[in-house]
């Protein structure tokens, strides 16, 4: 049986609806939510290079790489904001997240 | 071919169950590994899919950067992940309907969608053939040519996070004894030195 296109834009859609799940199942814990989320940003990039390798278009990896580029960096800003949290408040519930709220 | 099947049911069956074990383990530490467990075997889809360069990237990023930053921020956090773990199932059902409403929704749009014929002519870069070139290199003379700025950009986004970053976490500790060269060569004799008389059968 010949795997298609159809086979991986499958595989991706089940991937991001597990991230959107998993931020619903741990909303108490920033660390899962934060990993459910790069979770989803690899379903993304699933789909843009199964396009890109099904149609013969290379900027679909271009645009992958990309979206690469601003996962890791969301990764890092998001864990630095969570380390300087936790220095100052000693917890990282998210219902404890409302010092801005007045 | 029949091989090329099996390994695609392969990783993608380990990729999605490694994805259900990141957000349903109990403990966050796994939930690191089976992302890492997620991310290779992405990789391998990918390679199936003939984008070898993005596979490597993925690991080389993914796997040595992003997870262990995860797993070092885990470990460091001092945290009661069980208390945290309170409470659940209490938002299952509503994360489980909005995931099938999502997922019924992406699977309609997949079973009703198909490719223009005209697509292959429109693209805005077409592969050239893997024997003449490959895909790292075909990707990057697109890369440095049509989508220099772009790169650049993505270039500067990472620096402005490195940045960033080292601005939210670094912290100037009290009580650390450091060399200071300016104050090591700004010192004279007076500041160190004192030459005091003292009498016979006295001390100072």
């Amino acid at each position: 049986m010949e795997i298609g296109l159809a086979h991986y834009l499958t595989v991706a859609a089940i991937l991001f609806t597990l991230g959107v799940f998993g931020i619903f199942l741990n909303r108490k814990n920033v660390i899962v939510i934060l990993m459910s989320v790069e979770l989803m940003l690899l379903a993304v990039n699933i789909n843009l290079v199964a396009f890109s390798s099904y149609l013969g278009d290379l900027v679909g990896q271009v645009f992958a790489m990309f979206i690469l580029t601003v996962a890791a960096g969301e990764a890092a800003i998001g864990l630095a904001i969570l380390v300087v949290f936790f220095r100052n408040r000693g917890t990282i519930h998210v219902e404890d997240i409302n010092a801005m709220k007045g | 071919m029949i091989i090329e099947t099996l390994c695609f049911y392969l990783f993608a069956a380990v990729t999605l169950f490694s994805a259900f074990m990141v957000i349903s383990s109990r403990n966050p530490v796994h939930s690191v590994l089976f992302l890492i467990l997620a991310f290779i075997n992405s990789a391998a889809l990918f390679l199936l899919l003939g984008a070898e360069f993005l596979a490597m990237i993925l690991i080389i990023v993914y796997v040595g950067a992003v997870a262990v930053l995860f797993l070092f921020v885990v470990m460091m956090l001092d945290i009661d992940f069980e208390e945290m773990r309170r409470g659940f199932l209490q938002y299952l059902p509503i994360g489980a309907l909005i995931g099938a409403v999502l997922l019924a929704e992406l699977l309609l749009v997949l079973g009703t969608w198909a490719v223009s014929p005209e697509a292959a002519e429109m693209a805005a870069a077409p592969t050239p053939p893997v024997e003449e070139v490959s895909n790292t290199a075909a990707l990057g003379q697109l890369l440095y040519t049509h989508y220099v700025y772009l790169f650049q950009a993505a270039g500067m986004i990472l620096l402005v996070a490195m940045v960033g970053a080292i601005v939210l976490t670094h912290r100037t500790r009290k009580g650390v004894k450091k060399q200071n060269i300016g104050e090591q060569v700004r010192r004279r004799r007076s500041d160190a030195v004192e030459i005091k008389k003292v009498q016979p059968g006295q001390g100072i």
